[in-house]
Order: structure tokens, then sequence, then C-alpha cells
């Protein structure tokens, strides 16, 4: 089917800032999505709150725009009922990782198969511009405004610690190989989380000084680097793209289906 | 004759054997006391039957997931108690906009916090009420004795489902603990609501949010042929985000109306010598069966005395409290708590200057006693 087909034309325009990372990323999934084939029907789109979260209001699957940070824990019970449908559970960085770090971790440890993208803009977009887990030190916010001293959480390990059984990351820049991971990570049975570095050039842009979009996106060119590159040897401040984490475990839903055979038979 | 299945079991589980009887397909909560049971029995059940149960990694979690597996089309339940409910109200709020059929069962004990985990109370009558932000309406129901927790667990599920609103089941920990008989109904015995479904056909537009004539909404399974949008945002009949003030109004008086309008329907009590009452005791819960007690107790003893059992708590039958109470001389309300259905009692007759409190807040099961000593002192007041 036509990328079109997959949008619900009917509610654009969308909400985002020109030059938000937003976009590119829903761009990336309904190419994926058109590639694989799916049928709409098939696929359930899970979001919490944020700028990042409306990105389900604007695709043409069943769709669930739910409470900040609890995205994954909804997402769990629509595909333990429905194990057959296809879900995809889009994040933003605080919704994933502050207010819903705890269903992430354990969303991860079941090895429910979930796919989160964790769309990874380092601030709060939607409530303009306060610092995030992921915003890190030294960076400014409208609640730092003398320097942010939290750390960051690495999303890659953070998920990869609690069980994820794929694990990647790309950037709004690598869309070629943003589209190709998120075809893995719909594929991966298990929980696969795909990080992708997106831009706020509207607030983490310019708090930070950052310049424009495209400044932006040059900045996810030149800082970042294929997983075990020789440049990562040696300039180890580069971030790293690519699949850190892809193995086969027993998926949740399947496992439980062997519990209902085991009930059934009374053992 | 058919021999009757009769079970000697604590009131947890009289709770799951009627949600199994109403059907349910799937469970997700958290361990806490005093409702642990009812996770801990469908955890061995539902499996049995092809059910789907999970603990998930708090209350928050628990809540969120089973809206989600309502949307697939199955009948759906969480159990907790104070602190879990608390962290539940956000979720609350959430089927009540979206109108997505749950049901959560509390099964009350001394609060505020961690309170008194292993004694009884009433006190999150006003909580359910309350709990969640914005204006809305709830259900919520009670009983006194497992043959009735049955009923009303199996009405809370029909409420559920013809309203399309969540429906709190306010147990406490006397009912959810003690034990004693219970008849499990025959299959067909209670009757049982299903979903209401949408007639309309596979490329035909749907309209999710756009009530028929008589205020219900049929609903689409998630994973069918109708794709739509869920927010807890305000939103249009397509399900889409509306910050029209047409749209906001229209919505929050749907979600208000479609339960006050109701309120003689939903509500459920029962009473007892109320024809010739001057003294009526209005109670509820396990309350209501100290409250049955002293009735039963003094009628023979030539005093006029009746009982009020509520079951429906929320919303608040005043109509009907008025009715039964307008021959009354004085009412006493018996509640484990400050007074909170004492209040709406209050607001419900004409003299509410004759309405008294009995009750206890110690962790204590309220005795027959308790409720004597109590009328003996509103009595010699000169009532
Ligand atoms: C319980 C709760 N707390 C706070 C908020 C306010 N809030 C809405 S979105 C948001 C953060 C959004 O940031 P992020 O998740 O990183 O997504 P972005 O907007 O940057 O895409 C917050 C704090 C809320 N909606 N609910
Ligand atoms: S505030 Fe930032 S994240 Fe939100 S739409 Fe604008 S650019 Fe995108």
């Amino acid at each position: 089917m036509a990328i079109k087909d997959y949008i619900r034309e009917r509610f654009f325009p969308h909400i985002w800032c020109p030059g938000c990372g937003h976009g590119t990323v829903l761009n990336s999934l309904l190419r994926t999505v058109s590639q694989l084939g799916m049928s709409r029907n098939e696929i359930v789109m899970v979001s919490g709150i944020g700028c990042s979260s409306r990105i389900s209001g604007y695709v043409d699957f069943h769709t669930l725009h739910t409470l900040h940070g609890r995205a994954l824990a909804f997402a769990t019970g629509v595909k333990l009922s429905r194990p057959e449908l296809n879900l995809i559970v889009p994040m933003g960085d605080g919704d994933a990782l502050a207010i819903g770090g705890n269903h992430f971790i354990h969303a991860a440890r079941r090895n429910i198969d979930l796919t989160a993208i964790v769309m990874n803009n380092r601030i709060y977009g939607m409530t303009g511009g306060q610092y995030s887990p992921l915003s890190g030190h030294g960076t400014l916010a409208t609640t730092a405004p003398y320097t942010n001293i939290d750390y960051a959480f690495d999303t890659v390990e953070l998920a990869t610690a609690a069980g994820a059984s794929f694990v990647a990351r790309s950037t709004t820049y690598h869309v070629q190989q943003l589209a190709k991971i998120l075809k893995q990570a719909i594929l991966h049975e298990g929980f696969s989380v795909v990080e992708v570095l997106t831009q706020c050039p509207t607030y983490f842009g310019r708090k930070n000084r950052l310049g424009s979009a495209a400044d932006m996106m040059e900045d996810y060119k030149n800082n970042t680097t294929p997983i075990g590159s020789k440049a990562k040897k040696e300039n180890p401040d580069l971030i790293e793209r690519g699949v850190f984490v892809q193995k086969e475990i027993p998926e949740y839903c399947s496992e439980y289906d062997k519990i209902i055979e085991r009930a059934m038979k009374g053992k | 004759m058919k021999t009757e299945n009769i079970k000697f079991i604590q009131g947890n589980e009289a709770c799951v054997e009627g949600a199994l009887y109403a059907g349910l397909d799937f469970f997700a909560g958290y361990p806490i006391t005093p409702s642990t049971e009812i996770a801990e029995l469908l955890s061995r059940r539902l499996p049995q039957k092809g059910g789907k149960f999970i603990q998930m990694e708090d209350e928050i979690a628990s809540m969120s997931a089973i809206i989600g597996a309502s949307l697939t089309g199955s009948k759906v339940m969480t159990a907790t108690s104070g602190p879990g409910f608390s962290l539940m109200q956000e979720a609350l709020g959430y089927a009540i906009m979206t109108e997505i059929p749950c049901v959560i069962v509390n099964v009350q004990r001394g609060g505020p916090s961690t309170g008194i985990p292993t004694h009884v109370s009433q006190g999150d009558v006003n909580q359910t009420r309350w709990g969640t932000h914005g204006d809305h309406a709830i259900v919520a129901l009670t009983a006194s004795n497992h043959q009735d927790v049955f009923e009303t667990t199996v009405e809370a599920f029909n409420i559920s489902e013809t309203y399309r609103t969540p429906v709190v089941l306010l147990y406490d920990e006397v009912v959810g603990h003690m034990r004693e008989r219970l008849r499990v109904p025959e299959t067909g015995e209670l009757p049982l609501a299903e979903r209401l479904r949408t007639s309309v056909s596979e490329g035909v537009d749907y309209h999710p949010y756009l009530p028929r004539e008589d205020g219900r909404l049929p609903m689409s399974d998630f994973g069918g042929v109708h794709r739509y949008n869920v927010t807890g945002l305000f939103h249009d009949m397509w399900g889409f985000p509306s910050d029209n003030p047409k749209v906001v109004h229209g919505l929050l008086r749907h979600l208000v109306d479609k339960i006050q309008n109701n309120v003689n329907q939903i509500a459920r009590f029962k009473e007892f010598y109320l024809e010739d009452a001057e003294c009526i005791l209005i109670s509820y819960g396990s309350s209501a069966r100290s409250a049955r007690h002293v009735v039963e107790y003094l009628r023979p003893r030539g005093e006029r005395i009746g009982l009020l059992e509520l079951q429906t708590l929320w919303p608040f039958p005043h109509d009907i409290v008025n009715e039964k109470c307008a021959n009354a001389k004085y009412m006493v309300v018996v509640e484990m708590n400050m007074g909170q259905i004492l209040r709406e009692v209050k607001r419900a007759v004409k003299n509410p200057e004759r309405v008294f409190l009995a009750n206890r807040i110690d962790g204590v099961f309220i005795a027959p006693r308790d409720i004597r000593d109590i009328l003996r002192i509103i009595q010699g007041k000169g009532v």
C-alpha cells in the first residue's frame, strides 16, 4: 500500500513545529510498514503524552493515545489480550524513561513483543523545554537555567541491562538506516527498543544554541558513528548507531500460551 | 435433582466466582492486603479457561493494562486496596473519558497512607467518587455477604458494559476475608450484559464516539475492521482531539448524564422492616451485617427499627433514600469512616438534623453492641 494510505489526512496539518524531527520518524515508520506490506488492521499504535506521542493521531491504524509514561503498560494489555496484533509504541524520552521508566524496564524484562520507539530529543517539548533524564550534564533547559547537573541515561545500555532482546539506535539524519532498523525491530519477536535521536529545534536547540534544525541534523551526522567503527576508537565521545542487541529468547505471550496449556491439563 | 453448587469460601473468592460467571477474560494486578487472594485465585483460574492473568509492576500499570485489554473486546478486572487505589486514579479517569468498560475491586483497609493494612475500614467511599481529577460520574457497588458479593460483581460487569464506564466494587476487609456459604448460580440464572458492538460494516464510516439515540455507544474491537483513535483528551465523534467548546461541553455532559440520568436503574439496595420504622439504620458493606443484627434483635423487643442497606453507593440514590426515610423519625448511618455516606444521606432527606452517625474508625469491626450503645445515646438525646 502507498504511504499516504497509512495516514489520516483528515487530521492534518500536524501539531509539530517546523524542523521538528518527529515527522521524520513518522515518515520512516510508514515507509517501513508499507515495505513490510502490513495490513492497517493488524497494527495497534499505543502512545503516551508529549509532542512525540501525537504521532498516533496521524496514522490509520488502531490508535491509543494514553497517559504520560504509561503507553507500554496499556500496550501490554492489548498485546497479551490479542497476541496476533502488532504493537508499535512511540514515546518521548521523558515519557519513556522518566515517568515511564518503570514500565520500560519491566516490559523489557518480560520480553513481551512490543516495538518501543524512544524519540529522544533530550527535552520535554510539549511542556516547553524542561530537562529530561536524557538531557545530560551541562545542558540548559527552562528548569536548568544555571546548567543541568543530572546525568543522562544511556537508553541502549538501560534497555540492554533490563533484558530487551532487540536494541538499536539511529537518528533523523540517517533515515535509510532508521527505516532498516525499524523493519528489523517490527519483525523481531520480543521486546524491541529503537532509540531515535530526533531534534527539537524549538526548545533543546534554542536553549543550547545548536542552531537550526538542519544544523542539529548535521550534528547527528558528525557526532555519531556505526557501532565498533574505527572512528569510535579514535574519538570515544562519538555516539554509536546500529543494532546493539538481537537475540532469540522466549517471548512473553508465547510463554503464557504454555501456561494456558498446563492450566487446562490441570498441572 | 441437581446438586447445588455450594461453596464455603472467603468474600474475595466469591468476587472471583462472580467475575468468572460474568465472563472475565483478563486480569492485571499488583498484590496488596486485603485483596491479594483475588489475584492469586485468578492466576490459577483464568488460564484454565484460556483467559489471561498478569502481575504488573504496579497499580498504575495494572489499571492501564486492563484498559488496553478491554479495547480488544475482553472483559477485564483489577483488584487492589487503598494505596493501590490511589495509584489507579489517573487511569480510572482515562477509562471514564474514553468510555472503556472495566471493573476495579477495592477491598478497603484503613487509611490514609499505608494505614492499617490488615484491618477493616470504609474510608475510600469519597475517594471513589472524587478521586480522579475533573468533573465526572462514577459507579460504585458494595455488598455485605458472599451471595451479594457474587451478584454485585456480576452486576458490576453488566453496568460497565451497558454504560461503557469503569465500575468500582467497594468491598472491605471483613467481607473480603470472612468465610461463609456461597451458592454459585446456574448458568443463565443471572442475566449477563454482553458488549454492544457496532453493526456498521467494513468500509462504512464508523464513529466510535457518536452516541446512538439511547445514549449508548456501540464499540468496535481493536484489531477489527474499524480503525479509530482513542484519547484521554476531549475528542470529537471520531475520537480525535478537539478543543471546540461545543465538543468539550457536549462530551462532559454526555459522560456525566449517562450515569446521573440513570441513578434509579443503577441503584441496588435492600430493605428490612422499613414500613413502620421510626428509626432507620442506613448501612452498606460489612457494617450492614451488624446493623441487620441490631434490627433483628430490637424488633422482637418492640422497637420500630428498620434497615436500608445500600449496594449502590455511587451514583448516590438520593431520591430513593429520601422516599424510604420519609416517614421515619430519625436515621442513623452505620459506617466505618468519619461520615462519608452520612453526608449524602443528610443531603438526601428533608430533615437532615435528624440524621445521626454510628461509626468506628479504629480498625475494629463495628459490632451490633457498638451500634446499640450509640443508639441509646442518640435516644437519650430525646429524638
Ligand atoms: C502525569 C503527568 N505529568 C505531567 C504531564 C505534563 N507533560 C506532558 S508531556 C510532558 C513531557 C513531554 O516530553 P517527552 O516525553 O520527552 O516528549 P516530547 O514532547 O519532547 O516529544 C509532560 C511533563 C502530564 N501530561 N501528565
Ligand atoms: S516543541 Fe520540540 S518536540 Fe515539540 S513539536 Fe516543537 S520541535 Fe517538536
